[in-house]
Parts: structure tokens; C-alpha cells; sequence
């Protein structure tokens, strides 16, 4: 009966000391269980980022006006992820330190440049998103650290970003997914990043597409260039959602919707 | 294994049980509290048949242990009906033929019931959207949406009326 | 072989006495008052109150004293040998009670195999090898469902892979035999035909114009919100065995439970509360059902099983997964003049359809559909693969999705090689309404109809006409806009036992009626509701026939001990078939006499209230 949990133990710390020294006592042995309680649990800018405690819920991204007005990618990611009813329990944490190239979060990271911010008994360091993924469901952090934070660079003025997924049904995830977060220079792009979801084992970067970006002046011909390039770099496999060509075209279409949506945000400065 | 003493309310009692770590909060209210309106469809979380509000949320229960729940309002479907007359909702289900087998009906009412006090006047597609949690196989969602407007006018006419 | 020829008798013996014309909506006269409530008034149902307030009572819910719990070893390989089950690990876990294998079952009396609706048999627990992939292996029972789960985790089982062969063509090669418990070492299983080989030969070599096609129908699995499950409850002293389950089919389950087990069919009593839905997937006998209920007779407690979606998806029966190849002839008219279908059905393990036909592809010569034609010949062959045994009729009579789909691509398939539009092409080739009776080419008789009005009605309601110049002119624009259109004749309401059976029993229905001293009624019947509103239908038709309000009728079903037989929901037979009998003779013969004289109070009293002792009533 897979609905029936396997045994296990459990302890319901009252502050990120005590969790972490459980962490220590059951080396190896422990799992955090996110969503359980309220520690760690809030999104708020601070200085030149937007801080969000690793176990917020995703309906506090969906339901949050700083997200909604200031950081678009993020918004369109919450409100793709699963379903209304997992949002109010899942915790943007969870599924980054998950580190599945499935869920939508590690795109949207990337395409931020994020800094993750952990706890371990060396005290707190913090892990660029660049370096955070380092294998299928492996991250960079050590059994005894605690995500505790994540952080996303404020957008500069001329700003954009969009999130857009392709999914059988909703509450599914991604056959492919496109997160782009992008600065204009009149018609130039300035700076792009773009991460892909569900088309590699590890959440991966599309750094041939941005390439095609960055410093081009805007237009359809660049645009397509960039989907083309995020087709032929990506590396899905085949599955139920999909082959591998089926999955490569979409993906294509995806970065370039991302793209135009992005552009139109900088440009009405979202 | 080890067993915790949790309490919670549920439906405003206040319950206290030896649970083990493992116990899914739908068990617990299934068998523990005898509260089988809230039912179990699946094993990936993906059905919604288990909803329960909790701490006002609805959530999968299936996918939330007992011991989380520890010092949480819970409530399930035998408690929408208070005082024994039917919450708008429920009369909507009833006028507007939104169920056939009934199994998923508790958990799209639970749902239903918290997404009408986030947005009191949804549009069809913010309604859609609103259940893409619950899964209903007899009914093609047409008359749960049908449903779910008609206990939006009921509690905004009934607002209005106070 | 069935034969499909020869039919003089009448197609139906509930079809005597119904009119051929069939009224259309607007002529349809609501003939009781709003009190009585019969048919065409507006109902809420009687049985939502219940749903709607979390006081259903499904399989689920069910809870017992003593009450254990089993849970099921499953198969990870599609076909291997069994080279031994060790089971002693799980065995010493506290709370584990027994695990039951195919050796077990085989000593309590050859129960390691039961037969299917379609006199094939199917394991129950394998002794030797498995055959599909998530097969129950064997079965633990516990004091708690956490605890089974465990076990089972707990049980070690050595298989030696075999090759398997999930593809039905590569089957009928028979490298692999799936089958090897029966006497001829060939996976194919049955052969059979319907209508005139020679005749459609014959007119398709007149043909003008042919077309073929191929599809596959894939296999799909119907995934009724709520799983199967069973409580099982053996009585030693009495020698009872009662059980909850998710049934379609109660009586007919008791029957097969009485063949299966030797329990005599009398200290059976099965009980199908709230369905959550059955499509047709809670018609056959899983092999968990006969083990849950071996379960109790060996612990002598009751014993609950709960499958869980992934069991639900993995083991239980499929619908559909018929690979065909079809043939339209046409004349120079370019009327349709005849059919010649081939079909591979894809059984799985075992023939375990629940097909309540006589014929082993069900329905499936219905597949001339709504279209005159001189001649039409189908071949389906059956094969074993190994993939999970099964074959049930996902929201249509069994087989007739398949063939509906088949007949109205190949119409269209033809309409678009004669460049016709697709609704021209159909109403010119329906059977006409002055043709009815109608004898389709593969032994079909048509009692009724008017395709034609039929489709005109609902091209006229799409304004069909001004959708496809909407269509050309976003084809000229270099949009894409499809139409779609199907007509469907269906043989519903299994059915007439002529062409009908399970085990021999025949198809029939039964209901019964009681009317209360004051005048209020219990109606109980053989069919069983998973949804379908029965509490509320059959209500407003026992008011319709015999007047009394439908709110003073309470409807049950499910209970074999207390309902009439009957064969149970599925096949759209239900209302057709159950509430029938409500309009017999004698149960119209007492109202009367009920309404003479209503029971009353003894005069000089008002009412039970007043009351002094018992007695005085
Ligand atoms: C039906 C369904 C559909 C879904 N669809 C999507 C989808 O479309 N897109 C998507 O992105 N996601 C999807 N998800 C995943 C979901 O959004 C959550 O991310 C996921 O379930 C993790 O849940 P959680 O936050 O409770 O983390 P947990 O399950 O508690 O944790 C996940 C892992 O991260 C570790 N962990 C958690 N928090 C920390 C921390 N602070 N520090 C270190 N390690 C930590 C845990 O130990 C565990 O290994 C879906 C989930 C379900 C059930
Ligand atoms: S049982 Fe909880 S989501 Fe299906
Ligand atoms: S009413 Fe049956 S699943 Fe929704």
C-alpha cells in the first residue's frame, strides 16, 4: 500500500538550534519535514533583496503584493506549482532543497541568480543557485545544514520577467517549462537568464539561449534564435509526457513565450 | 516507531489522542475520530478527496501527518451543516445536481467553502481554477461550477440581506 | 460458437407492449401532480442529503469489531516463475496474523483458481509463476493497516524472470506462453464471427469504392474515484459469511462467491453500500475480493481490504485494447453496401471479461451502427498477453464504444474519399424510419427509429450548415477549425436473455414492493446505484405508476438479503429494466383497497400523544 507511510520518528523543534542539533544527533539519519510549523516562514524585502524564509508556504507567494508587483517571474512560477490545495501546504524551500528538475522553483532560481542562505553547525553560509544543483534530487548542502533562506536580487529598473509552462493538465508538472528574467537597454537586452524546467536530469541553465540574447537588439528572428538555442541545449528524456523531439519543440516555444512576455513586463516595468 | 500525544480541534471539539509519527491526518480522522465523510482516492496526492480545512487552509490530509496538525483547527465536512441546515454551498451541490456518487463531493465542498471567503464573486475561470486541486470522475465539473456560482450569489445575497 | 443468425423471436421480451414511436421531447405530457412527483417533475435527489453532509456509507467506512486488515504482495515482473515465497520475517512482526498464499488457497480446497464470466479461469494467488506485472502474489493480514503495509515489506519472494509478451500480434506468435496451466500450448483463445462472410466478399468485390483503416483502441482503465474494497465477515457458529464490497453486481456476485467458495449460496449475504463510482470496474471479481474473504472464513474475524490507486491502476480490469482492421465498401452511388471488420482483442491474462453477452466480443456486431448496408462480416479473435486480465465496458454497453468508433471513422473516412460532407454522407445512408423493424447484416433487429430527424434536430441546434462556412472561411485565413460528428446506435439494457447471460442465470431484474398500512412504501431492487440518482428515478416511477408520492417511497438496493435478485447496474440497463415490475397488476390491486381505508387512530382519540399505555394501541 504506497498511501501508508513506511515508520519513522519524529521531533517537532521550536527554533533552528534545536533543529539543527537533531540534525546532528541523527547524523544522516534525519529528514526535514518542511510545512510543519511556522518557523522560517516569510517573504519581505530587505535592502537590495526579496527574503523568503525557506518554509513559506506557496499560496503566501500567490497571495503576497510585493511578489505580485515586483517580481512577476516569481508570481507566475507560485501559481503554476501543483495545485490551490498542495500551494497551501508545499513550502518554497522544500522544493528547492528537493533539487528535482521537475518542480518549477529551481528554474525560476536560476533565472533570478538567487542566493540560498543555509544553517549547519559551522554556523551560516550562503550558496550561489549556480552552485546549488548538483546532481538528480542533490544539492550542495551537507546532511546537518538547514535551508533557511532564500534570497532574489531586487530587478534593476527596465526590468522583466515571465514564467510559462507547458503541462498535460493542471497540477502536473512540467512537460517543459521556460523562466526568463531579463534587463532591457532601450531595444538591447542588457542581461538574461533563463532556466528550463523538466528538460534535464539536473535544473539546468539555458546559457546558449541567453547567449542569443545579450546584447542583441530585440526581435522576432533574436527571439527565435534564443528558443532554438534552449531546444538544442536542453537534454530531455523521454516519458509519459512526452519524446524527445516533442519535448525539445516545446521548450523552444516555451523560452520564446517566456521571452516576449518578459519584454513586454520590462518594458511596463514589471 | 514512536507514538506522540497530539491535540487539535476538530469541528470545535478539542481532541486529544496517542498517535504514531507515521499516522496520516486522514486516518486519524477516518479511524480515530470516526469522521469518514472526508475520503481517500488516491496515493499521489493528486484527488482532493481527503480535503479538510485546516487552520481555515484547505489541504490533502492524505499528505499532512496527525502529529503536524498538533495545535490546529481542523474542519471536515460534518461540520458545514451547522445547526443542521445546509450551507449554501451544499444547497448549491443539491439544486444544481453537482455530485453523483458523492465521493469527491466532501472534499470539493471543503475547498469550495474556503475559496468563496478568499474571492466572495469568482468568475467561472477563477472557479475552475479554484478546484484544480479535486478530482471528480462522475460529474464533468460543469454542475460542481454551476454550484459553486450558485452558493456565491446565496452568500453574497444573504450578506447583502444583513 | 454463439450463432447470430436466426433471429425470429422478438428481439426483446420487455420490449412487448412498448409503442416503436418513440415521442420526442416536446411531446413527452408530465401526467401526475406536483404532489405524486412522477416522471418529468423536477427532483432534487432523494440520496444527495447524505453525500453533502459527509454521511455516506461507502466500503471504507465500514468498520467492525475485531475488525483485521489485509494488504497484497504484488508481482514486480510480468511474467516470472515463483521459486519460493518466505514469509517467516513478516510472520513474527507483532500484530501480523497469517499471510495466505496460493499454496493455502490450493489446500482449502483448490481455491487458487476461480472461473471468469467467460468460462475461463483466472489464479486467485499463483503457485507457480505470475503473469502480470502487480499480480497479488500473496496476502497479509494484520490488526491494522499500518501494520500490513509493513508485513508485506516483510515478505521475500524469489522469482526467475521470464520474457514477456505484451504486444497481442507478437502473442499469436505464441513464443511465449502465457497459459501454460491449459491443455493447448497457444495463447490465442477464442474465434469468432458474426454475419455473412460470403455476402460481404461478394459486395465488396461489387464495390466502387473501398476503404480501409487500422486503430487501436487503447487500453484504459476506468478510475472510479473510489478504489475496490471488501469487509468480509465469516460467522463460524452460523456459518454465515457476510460481505461488504464494492459491487455493481451484488447477486450476481453472491452466486459466483457460492461457486467459488462452497459456501451455499443462502449463508451469503452480500452488501454493496455507497458506490463511488463504477464505470464498469466494480463488475468483476478480483482475486483480493476471494482472498479478503478466505481471510475471514480462515481468522474467523472479519477482515477489511482496501485496495489503493496504485493497485486500483496497476492489477484491476481494463477497457477496451482492441486492435482493428476495417473495411468500407460503397457502390456507385456511393451508398455504403457493406463491412468487414478483423479484430484482436487483447485479454490479458485470462478472459476475465464482464461481458454479460453471450458472445465473447460482447456487443461488437452492433458495429453496422445507424447505417443500412447489404452485407457485413466481423472477426474478432481473443489473445492472451502478459498484462493484467480483465475487458470491462467503460460508460457504454460492453464492446459498443469499439464499434461505434470503428463504423463512424470508417464513414467518415469514406464521406471524405467521396468528397461528401460527413452529415450529407450519414443522412443518406441511415436506415430509413420506414424500415424498421430493421435486421442489421450481422443478426442486429432495430425495433425503432428516426436517425434521420435525429441528426437534422442537432445539426439544426449547431446551426451545422453556418459552422462550415465559419470553417472555410478561417481555412481561407489559414486558421484551423474542426468539426466533429457521430451518431451512435447502441444496444442498451442488458438484456433480453436471448442474446444475454452470466453463469446461466440469465438477464432479468426484479423488484419489490411493500406499501405501508399508511400508505407510505419501500421499494427494493436487484440493480445497485453508483451514482446514478435510483433512490430518486426509481421513486418517480413507482409514483407515476401507482400514484402514491415519490417522497413517501424509500428506495434500497444493495442488500442481497433483503433486495430481489436482479443482475445488478452496468450496460445502461438499470432503468430500463428494474422499476418495470413496479407496474405489475398486483400491486395496483391493493392501493385501492389502501386508500378505502386508511389505517386511523381509534375513534375518540386524537393521536399517539395521549397515549396512556402500550396496550391502548
Ligand atoms: C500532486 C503534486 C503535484 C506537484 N506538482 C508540482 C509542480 O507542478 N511543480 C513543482 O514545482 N512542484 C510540484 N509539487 C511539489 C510540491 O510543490 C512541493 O515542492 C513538494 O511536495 C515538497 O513539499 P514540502 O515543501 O512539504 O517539502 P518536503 O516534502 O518536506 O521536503 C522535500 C525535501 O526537501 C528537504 N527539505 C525541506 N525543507 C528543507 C530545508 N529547509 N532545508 C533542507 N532540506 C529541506 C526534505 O528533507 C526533503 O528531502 C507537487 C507535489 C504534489 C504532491
Ligand atoms: S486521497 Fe488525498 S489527494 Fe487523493
Ligand atoms: S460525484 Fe463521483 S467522483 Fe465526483
Amino acid at each position: 500500500m504506497p498511501v501508508i507511510p513506511g515508520a519513522f520518528d519524529y521531533h517537532s523543534p521550536r527554533s533552528l538550534d534545536e533543529a539543527l542539533s537533531l540534525l546532528q544527533q541523527h547524523a544522516g539519519e534525519a529528514k526535514i519535514l518542511a510545512g510543519g510549523q511556522s518557523l522560517l516562514r516569510y517573504v519581505e524585502e530587505r535592502g537590495d533583496h526579496l527574503a523568503i524564509g525557506a518554509m513559506t508556504r506557496e499560496h503566501a507567494l500567490e497571495d503576497s503584493s510585493v511578489v505580485r508587483n515586483s517580481y512577476s517571474l516569481l508570481h507566475d512560477t507560485a501559481l503554476v506549482i501543483a495545485d490551490p490545495l498542495v500551494r497551501n501546504q508545499a513550502t518554497v524551500g522544500g522544493n528547492i532543497a528537493h533539487a528535482d528538475p521537475a518542480n518549477d522553483h529551481p528554474a525560476t532560481m536560476l533565472a533570478y541568480d538567487a542566493t540560498l542562505v543555509t544553517k549547519g553547525p559551522k554556523g551560516e553560509r550562503t550558496i550561489a543557485i549556480d552552485d546549488f544543483f548538483t546532481g538528480l534530487f542533490e544539492n550542495a548542502m551537507s546532511d546537518d545544514e538547514i535551508l533557511t533562506e532564500i534570497r532574489i536580487p531586487k530587478p534593476a529598473a527596465n526590468s522583466g520577467g515571465a514564467y510559462t509552462k507547458f503541462e498535460r493538465k493542471v497540477g502536473d508538472y512540467a512537460i517543459s517549462a521556460a523562466a526568463v528574467q531579463l534587463r532591457l537597454d532601450g531595444d538591447t537586452v542588457a542581461a538574461a537568464r533563463i532556466g528550463l524546467t523538466n528538460v534535464s536530469a539536473v535544473p539546468m541553465r539555458a546559457q546558449g539561449a541567453e547567449a542569443e540574447l545579450v546584447g542583441k537588439s530585440l526581435s522576432d528572428a533574436v527571439i527565435e534564435a534564443a528558443g532554438k538555442a534552449a531546444a538544442a541545449e536542453c537534454d530531455p528524456s523521454p516519458d509519459l509526457r512526452g519524446g524527445v523531439d516533442y519535448k525539445r519543440d516545446i521548450t523552444r516555444v516555451m523560452v520564446k513565450r517566456s521571452i516576449q512576455q518578459a519584454v513586454a513586463r520590462a518594458k511596463g516595468g514589471k | 516507531m514512536s507514538e506522540h500525544e497530539v491535540t487539535l480541534t476538530v469541528n470545535g471539539e478539542s481532541v486529544t489522542r496517542s498517535v504514531e509519527a507515521r499516522m496520516l491526518l486522514v486516518h486519524f480522522i477516518r479511524e480515530d475520530l470516526s469522521l469518514t465523510g472526508t475520503h481517500i482516492g488516491c496515493d499521489t496526492t493528486s484527488c482532493g478527496a481527503c480535503t479538510v480545512l485546516v487552520n481555515g487552509k484547505p489541504v490533502k490530509s492524505c499528505t499532512v501527518f496527525a502529529v503536524q496538525a498538533e495545535g490546529a483547527e481542523v474542519e471536515t465536512i460534518e461540520s458545514v451543516a451547522a445547526g443542521g441546515v445546509l450551507h449554501p454551498l451544499q444547497e448549491g451541490f443539491w439544486e444544481k445536481h453537482g455530485l453523483q456518487c458523492g465521493y469527491c463531493t466532501p472534499g470539493m465542498i471543503m475547498t469550495a467553502k474556503e475559496f468563496l471567503v478568499r474571492n466572495p464573486n469568482p468568475t467561472e475561470d477563477e472557479i475552475r481554477r479554484g478546484i484544480s486541486g479535486n478530482l471528480c470522475r462522475c460529474t464533468g465539473y460543469n454542475k460542481i461550477v454551476e454550484a459553486i456560482q450558485y452558493a456565491a450569489e446565496k452568500l453574497q445575497a444573504d450578506a447583502g440581506g444583513e | 460458437m454463439p450463432q447470430l443468425d436466426d433471429r425470429t423471436e422478438p428481439h426483446s421480451e420487455l420490449a412487448d407492449g412498448v409503442s416503436a414511436q418513440v415521442p420526442t421531447t416536446d411531446e413527452v405530457q408530465i401526467k401526475t401532480p406536483e404532489n405524486i412527483g412522477g416522471m418529468g417533475h423536477r427532483k432534487k435527489r432523494k440520496e444527495d442529503p447524505r453525500f453533502l453532509q459527509g454521511k455516506g456509507n461507502y466500503v471504507d467506512d465500514v468498520k467492525l469489531p475485531g475488525m483485521l486488515y489485509m494488504d497484497i504482495v504484488r508481482s514486480p515482473y510480468a511474467h516470472a516463475k515463483i521459486n519460493k515465497i518466505d514469509a517467516s520475517a513478516a510472520l513474527e512482526m507483532d500484530g501480523v496474523l497469517a499471510v495466505i498464499t496460493g499454496e493455502d488457497l490450493k489446500a482449502a480446497g483448490d481455491l487458487h483458481w476461480m472461473p471468469t464470466l467467460m468460462s475461463d479461469t483466472q489464479m486467485v494467488l499463483p503457485i507457480d509463476k505470475v503473469v502480470y506485472y502487480a499480480q497479488e502474489v500473496c496476502a497479509v493480514i494484520a490488526t491494522s493497516r499500518y501494520i500490513a503495509a509493513d508485513a508485506i515489506e516483510q515478505v521475500f519472494v524469489d522469482y526467475e524472470p521470464l520474457d514477456a509478451v505484451v504486444d497481442p500480434f507478437e502473442a499469436m506468435k505464441d513464443k511465449v506462453i502465457v497459459r501454460d496451466d491449459k491443455d493447448k500450448k497457444t495463447n490465442h483463445i477464442w474465434h469468432w464471427e458474426a454475419g455473412d462472410k460470403a455476402a460481404t466478399d461478394a459486395v465488396f468485390n461489387d464495390a466502387t469504392t473501398v476503404v480501409k483503416e487500422k486503430f487501436y483502441i487503447p487500453r484504459i482503465h476506468v478510475s472510479s474515484i473510489e478504489t475496490c474494497g471488501m469487509v468480509a465477515n465469516y460467522n463460524k457458529v452460523r456459518e454465515h459469511m457476510q460481505i461488504y464490497m464494492t459491487s455493481q453486481a451484488p447477486h450476481a456476485h453472491r452466486t459466483v462467491f457460492a461457486l467459488v467458495s462452497g459456501i451455499p449460496e443462502h449463508k451469503i449475504q452480500i452488501i454493496s453500500p455507497d458506490i463511488g463510482g463504477g464505470f464498469g470496474g466494480k463488475v468483476p471479481v478480483y482475486p483480493g475480493y476471494v482472498i479478503c474473504a478466505v481471510a475471514s472464513l480462515v481468522t474467523g474475524k472479519p477482515v477489511k481490504w482496501i485496495e489503493d490507486r496504485s493497485e486500483n491502476l496497476q492489477a484491476d480490469s481494463f477497457a477496451r485494447d482492441y486492435h482493428i482492421e476495417a473495411e468500407m465498401a460503397a457502390d456507385k452511388e456511393g451508398r455504403i453496401t457493406g463491412l468487414r471488420v478483423k479484430t484482436l482483442s487483447d485479454c490479458g491474462a485470462a478472459d476475465a471479461a464482464a461481458n454479460p453477452s453471450k458472445f465473447p466480443a460482447g456487443l461488437y456486431s452492433i458495429c453496422t451502427g445507424s447505417y443500412d448496408m447489404k452485407a457485413a462480416h466481423v472477426e474478432v479473435d481473443g489473445v492472451y498477453t502478459t498484462k493484467p486480465p480483465g475487458g470491462v465496458a467503460y460508460r457504454c454497453s460492453f464492446r459498443v464504444t469499439e464499434a461505434v468508433h470503428m463504423v463512424e471513422r470508417m464513414t467518415d473516412i469514406m464521406a471524405h474519399d467521396l468528397g461528401v460532407d460527413p452529415a450529407d454522407y450519414r443522412l443518406k445512408n441511415f436506415i430509413r424510419p420506414d424500415q424498421f423493424p430493421y435486421k442489421s447484416p450481422t443478426g442486429w433487429e432495430y425495433d425503432s427509429g428516426n436517425y434521420e430527424a435525429a441528426l437534422n434536430k442537432a445539426m439544426d441546434m449547431i446551426d451545422y450548415r453556418g459552422l462550415r462556412k465559419e470553417q472555410a472561411e478561417k481555412r481561407a485565413k489559414g486558421e484551423l477549425m474542426g468539426i466533429g460528428i457521430s451518431s451512435f446506435t447502441e444496444v442498451v439494457g442488458a438484456g433480453p436473455s436471448k442474446d444475454y447471460d452470466i453463469l446461466g442465470i440469465k438477464m432479468f431484474d426484479s423488484a419489490e414492493i411493500r406499501i405501508h398500512p399508511t400508505g407510505k412504501a419501500m421499494a427494493r431492487f436487484g440493480t445497485k446505484s453508483q451514482g446514478q440518482g435510483h433512490e430518486t428515478t426509481y421513486a418517480q416511477i413507482i409514483a407515476e405508476e401507482l400514484g402514491l408520492p415519490a417522497d413517501d417511497i424509500e428506495v434500497e438496493e444493495g442488500d442481497t438479503d433483503t433486495a430481489p435478485y436482479g443482475l445488478g447496474t452496468y450496460a445502461s440497463r438499470s432503468t430500463p429494466t428494474a422499476p418495470r415490475p413496479t407496474a405489475s397488476g398486483p400491486t395496483r390491486a391493493v392501493l385501492p383497497q389502501l386508500r378505502a381505508r386508511p389505517p386511523q387512530w381509534p375513534r375518540g382519540r386524537s393521536g399517539p400523544r395521549r397515549r396512556r399505555s402500550p396496550r391502548t394501541c
